[in-house]
């Protein structure tokens, strides 16, 4: 008996992880690297529409009306086309990406993708590329970000095929407690250094900041002012020593960190109960913080990263028709206003920022042109920011294949906040 | 037996302890009736009102509904397994008795999140996909140990006696199962059943990865604890929870045999170990 | 007659089964195996296999090349050492506080209530333990953040104590969490002390704090290291406690970041060996200290 038993539960196992082995069901679509990328799938007919989709995006892009009544573009779009949303809420780029991957990229339709993950799904076969004269409104998409003549669309148009509809982008802005933190900060050093003028940090053990490996830009960024011996070019592009700069000063920060933030509502409980009182923060933030505390945004001087978030469909999803209704349906100016008005992005169609501008009446463009709304339809602010994209060995420059990929800054941020 | 002093000693440390696992439900308690969607202390004003808006939730009917179904299945799945090997330990010897016991063990004594990540694994190796079938069998998994205890310690205070004079009797293997052993095990299939369900439908850890785009109650939770607006909802929904999970456990306390006795105890602490 | 031939069937079939007690008892076990063994054992295996292949971070395939990587990683950088010793410090930290909370109400219940109002207790302690682990959690977050009730209760006697989201909240969550777990073995190991023994000890002369600690003692360590399996083994994997209350990383959330969010499955499986080995080597332990009985 004791024979029989370990040699069925030795059978049970081999056979099982046999089988496990040999079925190569890892998402392999599209071929990445050397010469270029063949898309996954390219969509270029809109059909008659499924009746459900299945979303995953960031929260605050998808409201229905449940957080504040007088916000809701879901419910219209589901009046309009019958496909019934379901929304997937992520706090990260990375979560996003493993989720799309999940069930072979079968079980959700589409990503509101920020730079960071957009190129990892477009290389990983786990997008499909769109025709874009599925998409007329893609011609009043500011001019940055346009799909045929944009300086700024690598992060969804790669080697010539379009891989998605570009929603709202924004800043990570510095965000304080206007009661707390006087002078109102113009630097990011109140937030990394221990020391501000010979004293101590007013507010250590109150900071915030992101907590995804993707924050290290941001180090980066202030590096790049602070230390211009290191010479960094572009914060996402870091050779070993420059990476190691960075680690070291996220480390000299982390005692003053009170609590890094992924989840949007861990940062507005934060600054609502006074736990928090200075730190990144995305437009939404600001925008439920607002409600209930004394606060207030601001680009410092060395800068902001940011992103611009595209719609993309998967290769493999399970609702296309309602996905492609979806990306034109959010293209539109009057949605990118709600959105704009609820979240504080800036819409990536540029008469959205108009219609808000108009909703103000006189010196409304004033208003638009503003922080709280992520500098709408500005395209040099637009160009300033340092979106977010993933790294890779590629220095884009001179220097050739030597910078640190993504894994390496996802080791680096595990050390950091682990420690 | 015990000294004066000892006694109000004991009796004061019983006393902190229940408190210490007291004041926090009724702590939530209090917050579901929370007018207000802060969370600050005090309560400001009470209210009603967010049980009805929880009860018109479309998305939480759905989660509802989905928790009852994989409760069912896995309950069923584990009492058919679960009192098989129970009857087999009881009844047999045999060589790698204790590694059966121990086998049935390890979904509940390794902790969740590698039994999440392990079964994760297997269904992306397998290509299968996400949902409330794979979810059911992972539920199933470490509910199969609640019935076999229960079972057992059922099993294991039958006097064997029973069967035999019922052999003796005249009755075969079947009829005496049926008229001899059912009946009194039936209680302990009822108790871990009953513990079984609440299992299932209080578990988070392995459904949040198992379960892909669809929705259970504490997944519910889960997500919008997330949502600042959505907190008063939370909070009602968290009592609920509270109560559906309760009715059963207690239901199962009695028919176990009883508070008295400890492996009845042991199992409901094991199911309960397993719940989380 | 139908009824007749029935009876007979079942009659022929239990014959066959008693003198074939092999087949049996496969009919009996194969089942609940064949379910533990394949399901469970099988991705455990699937795990560990994984656990020495990498992913591509960019494409995010994985690769199943063989290789000792992942666990070069855990071993050569530091802060994984320093997340495994933090998680089980703590753990241990939390089984000890649930010890010490647990003994006396479980003394109080074993021995020194009444019947009615130990079915009362037991039941009492058993009720929080099916509240959901979620929504006790969520009190705890609502008790301790900032003005929350922690802090309203203490600024009520005089000193302000804000444990926000420190080491001390996820101590004290954990100890929560885990202390009905603890409590019902330590209750049944005391419940079976025989009262002749107290007795025995007392005639022989000893006064109660030596009975305890000679005679009652020795005879419920089975049970309290039974009970600290669970708390140990809780604590060890959770990740969601740590996110919802407090700003640290435990190995739960090392492993829920590596798989969850950043995809890499070959290292979560690696560093998933971790509280598994810890574990084994827990049970072991246990096992000899003669807890399996008790639980």
């Amino acid at each position: 008996m004791k024979q029989a038993n370990k040699l069925l539960a030795l059978l049970g196992v081999l056979a099982f992880v046999g089988a496990a082995c040999s079925n190569n069901s890892s998402s392999s679509g599209g071929s990445a690297g050397g010469g270029g990328i063949t898309p996954a799938k390219t969509y270029s007919t809109i059909g008659t529409p499924e009746t459900q989709l299945n979303l995953i995006a960031w929260n605050g892009y998808t409201e229905d009306g449940s957080n504040d009544p007088s916000y809701d573009w879901v419910t219209p779009f589901e009046d309009q086309t019958g496909c019934k949303v379901s929304v997937k809420y992520a706090d990260t780029s990375d979560e996003m990406v493993t989720l799309m991957r999940q069930g072979g990229g079968s079980q959700y339709d589409g990503v509101s993708a920020s730079g960071d993950a957009s190129n990892r799904l477009i290389a990983g076969g786990d997008v499909g590329a769109v025709d874009p004269s599925l998409f007329p409104s893609l011609s009043d998409v500011i001019a940055p970000l346009s799909p045929t003549t944009g300086t700024n669309n690598s992060h969804y148009v790669v080697d010539g095929n379009v891989y998605g509809v570009p929603y709202m982008y924004g800043p990570n802005f510095l965000m304080y407690n206007t009661k707390i933190v006087k002078p109102a900060p113009t630097s990011w050093d109140v937030t990394f250094e221990p020391t501000i003028n010979g004293q101590p940090n007013p507010y250590a053990g109150k900071v915030t900041a992101y907590g995804g490996a993707i924050f290290m830009a941001d180090a980066a960024m202030y590096l790049k002012v602070h230390d211009p011996s290191l010479g960094i070019t572009d914060p996402y592009e870091l050779t070993s020593a420059q990476l190691d700069a960075v680690v070291n000063l996220l480390k000299a920060q982390k005692p003053l960190v009170g609590k890094y933030w992924s989840a949007y509502t861990d940062e507005i409980d934060g600054f609502v109960d006074g736990s928090m009182v200075v730190g990144t923060a995305w437009p939404v933030n600001l925008t439920y913080a607002k409600a209930d505390a004394p606060v207030a945004a601001v680009i410092p001087s060395e800068g902001v990263t940011g992103w611009a978030d595209t719609w993309m469909i998967s290769a493999n999803a399970p609702h296309p028709n309602c996905m492609l209704k979806w990306m034109e349906y959010t293209l539109q100016p009057e949605v990118q206003a709600s959105v704009g008005l609820w979240y504080g992005a800036a819409g990536s169609n540029a008469n959205s920022c108009k219609l808000i501008a108009k909703g103000y009446g006189q010196g409304g463009a004033k208003i638009v042109d503003t922080v709280e709304y992520s500098f709408c339809g500005n395209a040099d602010f637009l160009n300033s920011i340092y979106l977010w994209k993933t790294p890779t060995t590629d220095c884009g420059d001179s220097r050739g294949q030597t910078c640190e990929d993504y894994s390496v800054w996802q080791q680096k941020w595990t050390e950091i906040t682990g420690a | 037996m015990e000294s004066r002093a000892a006694r109000i000693l004991i009796r004061a440390g019983a006393g902190v302890a229940m408190l210490f696992l007291y004041v926090p439900l009724v702590v939530v308690v209090l917050y579901a009736f929370n007018n207000s969607v802060g969370q600050k202390w005090p309560i400001t004003s009470y209210t009603t009102k967010y049980f009805g808006l929880a009860w018109r939730n479309p998305l939480l009917r759905t989660a509802l509904w989905n928790s009852v179904r994989i409760g069912l299945a896995a309950t069923a799945i584990a009492l058919v397994l679960g009192s098989l090997a129970a009857f087999a330990v009881h009844r047999f010897q045999f060589f790698g008795r204790n590694s059966v016991s121990f086998l049935l063990i390890l979904p509940v004594a390794l902790p969740g999140i590698v039994t999440a990540i392990a079964l994760s694994s297997t269904v992306t190796a397998f290509g299968a996909s996400f949902g409330l079938f794979v979810t059911m069998v992972g539920h199933a998994t470490f509910c199969i140990v609640v019935v076999y205890n229960n079972v057992l310690a059922r099993l294991r205070r039958t006097p064997g006696s029973l069967v035999e004079a019922s052999m003796d009797l005249g009755a075969d293997g079947w009829t005496t199962f049926r008229l001899v052993t059912f009946p009194a095990v039936r209680a302990a299939l009822v108790a871990g059943a009953l513990l079984s369900f609440a299992l299932s439908f209080d578990e988070i850890i392995v459904t949040n990865f198992l379960a892909g785009t669809e929705m259970t109650v504490p997944k519910f939770i889960f997500n919008n604890i997330r949502q600042p607006r959505n907190r008063p909802i939370v909070n009602v929904v968290a009592v609920a929870a509270m109560l559906v999970t309760l009715i059963p456990v207690i239901l199962a306390q009695r028919l176990a045999g009883g508070a008295s006795n400890p492996t009845a105890a042991g199992a409901v602490g094991q199911a309960g170990q397993a719940a989380v | 007659m139908a009824d007749g031939s029935a009876r007979a069937r079942t009659t022929r079939l239990s014959a066959f089964f008693y003198r074939h007690r092999g087949l049996k008892l496969a009919g009996f076990l194969g089942g609940p195996m064949l379910w533990l063994v394949v399901v469970y054992l099988g991705s455990l295996g699937i795990m560990l296999v994984s656990a020495f292949w990498r992913v591509d971070v960019f494409t995010g395939d994985v690769v199943r090349q063989w290789g000792t990587q992942n666990f070069v990683t855990l071993w050569t950088i530091p802060v994984y050492r320093t997340i495994a010793i933090r998680t089980i410090g703590l753990a241990v930290a939390v089984s000890l506080t649930d010890v010490l909370l647990a003994f006396p109400l479980a003394y109080y219940a074993a021995r020194m209530a009444t019947p009615r109002r130990r079915n009362a207790v037991l039941i009492a302690i058993v009720v929080p333990l099916w509240a959901n682990y979620l929504v006790r959690v969520f009190a705890w977050r609502l008790i301790l953040s900032s003005g929350g009730f922690l802090t309203a209760m203490t600024q009520k006697v005089g000193f302000h104590l804000d444990l926000g989201n420190s080491a001390w909240a996820i101590w004290l969550a954990f100890s929560y969490l885990w202390l009905p777990f603890v409590l019902l073995p330590i209750y049944g190991a005391l419940e079976r002390v025989p009262l002749s023994y107290l007795e025995a000890s007392g005639d022989l002369g000893a006064k109660g704090w030596l009975t305890f600690r000679r005679v009652v003692l020795p005879l419920v360590v089975p049970g309290i290291v039974a009970g600290t399996i669970f708390s140990f083994s809780l604590t060890l994997g959770d990740y969601i406690v740590p996110q919802l209350v407090g700003n640290t990383k435990f190995i739960g959330n090392v492993i829920y970041d590596s798989f969850g969010i950043a995809g890499n499955v070959p290292f979560a499986a690696a560093f998933a060996l971790v509280p598994v080995a810890v574990m084994a080597v827990y049970l072991f332990l246990a096992k000899r200290v003669g807890a399996f009985e008790a639980l």
